[in-house]
């Protein structure tokens, strides 16, 4: 499958997104964030069925929750140049008086966010409830959430993923991004997660693997499996291997970028390695 | 002075479980969820007549929190249902966030609050729940006092849009509002009018207030009971109106002196009209096994108690 170079191009300028907001503010979490921009780029330009305008409801329209609210440059940089609010809303990143919260929140009322998260392992059972409403509304559009490896070390995650497999939630796709690293060091240090697959499928999940998540294609592919393996009886888990810190070179294969703004320098050089594409904000 | 009579002793939970079956009838945004506790909750004919509205979480109240909040996306009225104790300090940073920041329209209702649920003891009787929901912005407080009136809370709370906490018990106490009596969140009701001492009570202590009264009158003391459903909002107005001309005040609340009723009312007093008060509430401690009129009485929570209270309110007011 070839992808269009205009989502490659959207993939470096959302990367930019990530590192100019972070760094405008010196806080923030650049990481997880640019570990996770392929996904969040396709699953927003290519994956889902989304209406045109914003309602907290989302009847009519597939709906995205996201469970690991530290990546909400991210998020916000998708949101912005998906059109759910103008693009240079982004300078108010991490700011008084913004809609753009330091983790993401319905507070301000920011179009495109349902949810607030941040406290990790909420997501889950908050896309559960979502994918049971779908289901009584008679909707057949999808529920999708991502999540963070180092999270499902929070109990309720399991919890919720034993609800949705003994009750059979299988309008819902939830996404683990395995990029083994958390704040104190990798994840099998920290607390070991091991083998998630084996663990999920316990738990009556269909799950699939994309060894490559920081490709396009790879993970619009497994996106796309993932939806024909919906309305089968099983809740689809994904478990995405990405790298932390994925296109800027000094950023990844390390835990050290979690939660860590880049001086002028550091953006430069990483600026550089991604130059710009669609515009900046 | 006004009499109240006893229709019949019967639990606020069934109140509760009553309201929830009204509400499965007329509403079909209604759902019920709860953690494995079908039974004590009293929500078996709902879940009889509309088994497609009703979600069993199982022993996990921390993910309940989350599929209400997941509910509302998608335009439902979630009702969760467990104890008050696994309604509040298991789960607050799931309310905190998923539901009372997030603004999400779910009903947290909790039974078995309080001290009265009696033998099983102090690991399942929260004295704190008021406290910690009071506290998280948005969220609406409730604590009826009887059948009738936990029954038409119910009802009530599935119409406001917004988190709410509603409050209720476990043990057979006296039915003595009006059946059907309309319930509006934020309104205190004046039960019984007097001239020395105002009473406001919330949940089961509303009776006992009641009693009080009664036994005050016989000694001379006219008492002003005022029943406060709601704490949060409080009846500011109702509260103030009374004291202004009572001069002294006397909460009663099952729950902890800290963080309760009580606390709200005196930060009304101090802003607005600097009243002796005095406090029947547990006295920041935990419960413990025992038949609930044998803890009422322990910890101080009963008619005597509240009698005891006016008397030194009434003292210090001169």
């Amino acid at each position: 499958m070839a992808h269009s170079k205009d989502l490659e191009a959207l993939v470096v300028q959302v990367r930019r997104d990530i590192l100019r907001q972070v760094h405008s503010v010196n806080s923030g979490h650049p990481g997880g964030s640019l570990g996770c921009a392929e996904f969040m780029v396709a699953l927003y330009f290519e994956i889902m069925d989304l209406k045109g305008r914003f309602d907290m409801n989302g009847i009519g329209e597939d709906v995205f929750f996201l469970s690991n609210g530290h990546i909400s440059p991210l998020f916000y940089s998708v949101l912005a140049r998906r059109g759910y609010f103008p693009l240079e809303e982004l300078a108010t990143f991490r700011r008084l008086n913004s809609r753009l919260q330091g983790h993401p929140a319905t507070h301000e009322g920011l179009p495109g966010v349902r949810i607030a998260s941040g406290s990790l392992g909420q997501g889950m059972s908050v896309a559960i409830g979502a994918a049971l409403a779908k289901k009584l509304n008679m909707d057949p559009h999808l529920i999708y959430s991502l999540h963070g490896d180092g999270e499902l070390q929070e109990g309720q995650n399991w919890e919720a993923i034993m609800f949705a497999g003994s009750k059979k939630v299988d309008n819902l796709i939830a996404t683990i991004d395995r990029n083994g690293q958390q704040i104190d060091g990798p994840t099998e240090e920290v607390l070991a997660l091991g083998d998630l697959r084996p663990k999920l499928e316990a738990f009556g999940w269909d799950v699939l693997e994309v060894k490559d998540g920081n490709n396009l294609d790879a993970i619009t592919k497994g996106l796309k499996e993932a939806k024909t393996r919906t309305g089968k009886g099983r809740p689809v888990g994904i478990i995405m291997d990405t790298v932390m810190g994925n296109g800027v070179d000094f950023m990844m294969h390390t835990h050290a970028w979690h939660g860590k703004a880049p001086n002028d320098a550091q953006l430069a050089t990483a600026l550089e390695q991604n130059p710009e594409t669609l515009g900046d904000y | 002075m006004k009499t109240y009579t006893d229709q019949g002793k019967k639990d606020t939970r069934s109140g509760f479980g009553d309201g929830m079956t009204e509400l499965g009838r007329t509403n079909p945004r209604v759902v019920a969820l709860c953690a494995d506790l079908v039974g004590s909750l009293k929500i078996e004919t709902f879940i009889e007549e509309h088994p497609e509205r009703f979600v069993q979480v199982g022993i996990a109240e921390a993910n309940m929190m989350g599929i209400a909040a997941g509910l509302t996306i998608g335009g439902y009225i979630p009702f969760t249902s467990t104890f008050a104790n696994f309604s509040t300090g298991r789960v607050y940073d799931q309310i905190r966030q998923c539901i009372a920041y997030s603004d999400k329209n779910v009903k947290i209702c909790a039974s078995h609050a309080g001290l009265t649920l009696g033998e099983d003891g102090a690991t399942h009787q929260i004295l704190e729940d008021i406290g910690l929901m009071k506290m998280l912005p948005g969220m609406t407080v409730i604590n009826p006092c009887d059948y009738n009136q936990t029954k038409a809370a119910t009802l009530a709370v599935a119409e406001h849009h917004g988190p709410v906490y509603l409050r209720f018990g476990r043990p057979k106490v006296a039915n003595f509002t009006p059946v059907d009596q309309k319930f509006e969140i934020g309104k205190a009701v004046l039960l019984q009018p007097g001239t020395d001492v105002t009473i406001v009570a919330t949940g089961h202590l509303v009776w006992e207030a009641l009693q009080a009264a009664e036994s005050l009158h016989a000694q001379g003391v006219s008492a002003e009971v005022i029943n406060i459903h709601t704490i949060k909002p409080l009846d500011e107005a109702a509260i103030l109106a009374s004291v202004s001309k009572t001069g002294c005040l006397v909460s009663c609340e099952e729950h902890n002196v800290l963080g309760g009723l009580g606390e709200s009312v005196s930060r009304t007093l101090a802003g607005h009209h600097p009243a002796p008060q005095e406090f029947v509430a547990v006295n920041d401690s935990f419960g413990e096994s025992g038949t609930p009129e044998e803890l009422l009485d322990k910890y101080g929570l009963n008619n005597n108690a509240i009698e005891k209270a006016v008397f030194k309110v009434l003292k210090r007011k001169g």
